[in-house]
């Protein structure tokens, strides 16, 4: 079974082994720029792109400003329409209600479409601890689950993989979770989709219960939204009986028409197509038709603390379409698993220290895993300004002083006291250009890493401010 | 025009050769330079890694010290950034040191924008015998928004050839504090960016930020790729009388 992000190493740590993988870089480079070319042309075909970023930010800025109202509006749909709503605070509340539901059923299996909101809450493993299997059937998720692994992005969880090693999971692991993959599978990518296409079939037909998350929910009419490229959604959302999805509350939009907006912006963003080939929506029960019973579980997990920070809150109109991965020359060189949680790259950066807090040792290195360069801002489809969360994220750790940054906080202090007086910086350039022959080429402590790549600059004999000095006084002599 | 000179403190560190070359440049075009002697540093490096406090209080100093000028130049693009688009976001809402920094904001430019916005000149009269490549730097590229502007201006230099960045828009790898704290994935960047400029065949590569330069120069240099980083007023304050030494 899938293991969980728990204990993993900080973000520079696990950076160190990633950047050093010769293979997992080729696999990443390779994904991110075929993935970034293409967005950026399906973005480029739409001249109101620009306003279309704007009114995505707008719609969701005043759904989380009036999050209270739509979430009530949201739950009198769905019931309205024959569903069940639960809320859940935290992930054991959610984990709980799930396993509930499903034993209710007195069934033992359940069948996934791709989900972050349960990798959030490690649905599978606490179903799995209750004796129940969660077979994942989005393509790249079964590949992380056939493979013992962790998924590294957000939309391609197996983005960190290629061909020949998905055919050997396919090889090694099928026949143990079902029908066992074909005799003689090259690694054509269309001989792997049918051996999966194949394995799948038989959970969507054998399984009566089904778990999904939602892009959005629709709070005037109580819908839910999901959005794939595959069809196995289509088949988890419509097969089963007994439907339960985990939604984040902040998945919440207004309206049918609010909609438009991310039916254009979504798409492009992630997968460079003007339109996703599978847009599933359902609202409650229709007797006959599809799921007989349907749970919507609202999912808090911290996320009411985030709403409640002024500048992180913006991280929640996320729709996690994964440009600010595909983007991020950071991530382009670890890989999703560096970041030690369910949200990688920069919006994991910004996301996983709001909704866990900054006090663990991952959380609060997350902050500093970007250059601040800005290219997640540039592409993100609803603006969210995430150098901006980064700083005043980091501006959160350093003001508790953990590991690391007390040594850190007593340098910068030294450096504004010099910084803070012309005279004071005057004589340390003095100091530092009287030192100049001394300064080792390889420099030691944590600075090191530095020289370890780099070669440090001369340092001139003179600044400019001794230089002006002296012009000046030339000048005056000379009138 | 009288135009205050920010030349920034790891300008003035370590790489004054760029704030003498500012100086030469602009008072051959005919402008009249002042550099008010009580400025530091922006406290980029401050804000960054999250300490607030310190890059307020130097914040209060630009102000203090530049609140006459009416025109300021930075000849780095991450501090240009820092103080104009940053600097408002330091002060409460409302607060004094918000009012001042927003006043401020919009005097503040870089060497690229001077030149080309308020000075109205592309064509400087430099003169450079060498292939140049310009990296145009994430603040300078998404901050500041410089657009065309550098290579209006170097595509004027006689005797330079430009020759195109491949990945042009990708960052170095610098950032300041991150080099330190993510020294792997820093290193890893840079050695991307450094492969290529040396793919391009350039003699020189140029940009508008010494502290990309540092970075990318210091890998390029670790590879004996032979490639000069020279910063952009340097090329511009170039002439056949006084060429620039590479």
């Amino acid at each position: 079974m899938t293991g969980t992000f728990l204990g993993m190493p900080t973000f520079p740590e696990a950076a160190r082994a990633a950047t050093a993988d010769a293979q997992l870089r080729h696999n990443l480079r390779k994904a991110t720029h075929t993935i970034r070319d293409k967005r950026a042309e399906a973005v480029g075909e739409l001249d109101d792109w620009t306003r279309l970023r704007a009114a995505g930010k707008a719609v969701k800025d005043r759904t989380l400003r009036h999050l209270d109202h739509y979430l009530e509006q949201l739950e009198a749909s769905v019931t309205a329409a024959g569903g069940q709503v639960h809320w859940a605070a935290d992930a054991a509340e959610a984990n709980r209600i799930v396993t509930d539901l499903v034993r209710a059923t007195g069934e033992r299996e359940l069948v996934k479409v791709k989900s972050m909101a349960t990798q959030e809450i490690g649905l599978n493993e606490a179903l799995e601890a209750a004796g129940i299997t969660a077979y994942e059937t989005d393509l790249a998720e079964l590949i992380v689950q056939l493979g013992d692994d962790l998924p590294s992005h957000i939309l391609v969880p197996a983005i960190h993989r290629n061909r020949a090693e998905i055919r050997e999971i396919f090889l090694r692991e099928m026949a143990a979770w079902g029908t066992a993959a074909p005799d003689g599978l090259t690694d054509d990518p269309r001989a792997l989709a049918d051996a999966a296409r194949v394995h799948l079939r038989e959970k969507f037909l054998s399984t009566k219960v089904a778990v999904s998350g939602a892009n959005f929910a629709v709070a005037e009419t109580g819908t839910l939204v999901v959005l794939e490229s595959e069809g196995n959604g289509r088949m988890c959302l419509t097969l089963p009986e007994t439907l339960i999805s985990v939604v984040g509350i902040e998945k919440t939009i207004p309206t049918w028409d609010d909609l438009d907006i991310f039916l254009q912006t979504l798409p492009r963003s992630s997968t460079g197509e003007r339109m996703n080939p599978y847009t599933s929506t359902w609202t409650g029960v229709t007797p006959g038709d599809g799921p007989q019973e349907f749970h919507l579980v609202l999912l808090d997990n911290g996320r009411s603390d985030v709403l409640a920070d002024e500048v992180g809150r913006q991280a929640l109109r996320c729709i996690r379409c994964s440009a600010c991965l595909n983007i991020c020359p950071v991530y382009e060189r670890t890989g999703g698993h560096a970041y030690g949680s369910v949200y990688p790259g920069p919006i994991g950066a910004i996301l996983t220290p709001q909704l866990k807090g900054t006090g663990g040792e991952l959380e609060a290195s997350l902050p500093y895993a970007s250059s601040l360069c800005g290219a997640c801002y540039e592409v993100c489809p609803v603006a969210i300004d995430i150098p901006e969360v980064l700083v005043h994220l980091r501006e959160e750790v350093a003001s508790a002083g953990g590991a690391g940054h007390r040594v850190e906080k007593a340098a910068m202090a030294a450096a504004e006291w010099v910084l803070d007086d012309d005279r004071r910086l005057g004589l340390a350039q003095r100091a530092v250009a009287s030192a100049r022959s001394l300064v080792p080429r390889r420099l030691p402590g944590p600075v090191g890493a530095w020289t370890d790549t780099r070669d440090l600059p001369d340092i001139p004999e003179e600044s400019f401010r001794q230089w002006w000095r002296t012009r000046e006084k030339g000048k005056r002599k000379r009138s | 025009m009288r135009i205050a000179l920010f030349i920034t403190c790891l300008n003035d560190t370590l790489f004054p050769d760029t704030g003498r070359a500012v100086v030469r440049l602009l008072e051959r075009l005919g402008h009249e330079v002042v550099f008010p002697e009580s400025q530091t540093c922006c406290g980029q490096m401050h804000y960054n890694t999250g300490y607030r406090r310190d890059a307020q209080k130097l914040a209060v100093r630009f102000v203090k010290t530049f609140d006459d000028a009416d025109v300021i130049l930075a000849p780095s693009g991450s501090c240009a950034a820092m103080v104009r688009d940053n600097y408002p976001r330091l002060g409460a809402a409302g607060s004094r040191l918000q009012r001042a920094t927003t006043a401020l904001a919009p005097r503040v430019h870089d060497l690229s924008e001077l030149l080309v916005d308020v000075l109205g000149v592309t064509d400087v009269g430099a003169y450079f015998p060498h292939t140049v490549t310009y990296h145009p730097t994430c603040h300078g590229l998404r901050l500041l928004g410089l657009g065309d502007r550098p290579y209006a201006l170097l595509r004027e230099v006689r005797g330079l050839e430009l020759v195109e960045l491949p990945e042009a828009r990708e960052c170095c790898g610098f950032g300041g504090t991150f080099a330190v704290k993510n020294p792997d994935v820093s290193a890893a960047m840079g050695a991307d960016k450094a492969r290529n400029v040396a793919a391009t065949g350039a003699e020189v590569l140029c940009a508008v930020d010494n502290s990309c330069l540092m970075h990318i120069g210091g890998t390029l240099d670790r590879q004996r790729a032979g490639v000069k980083v020279v910063h952009l007023a340097e090329i511009l304050a170039s002439t056949e009388q006084e060429p620039a030494q590479l």
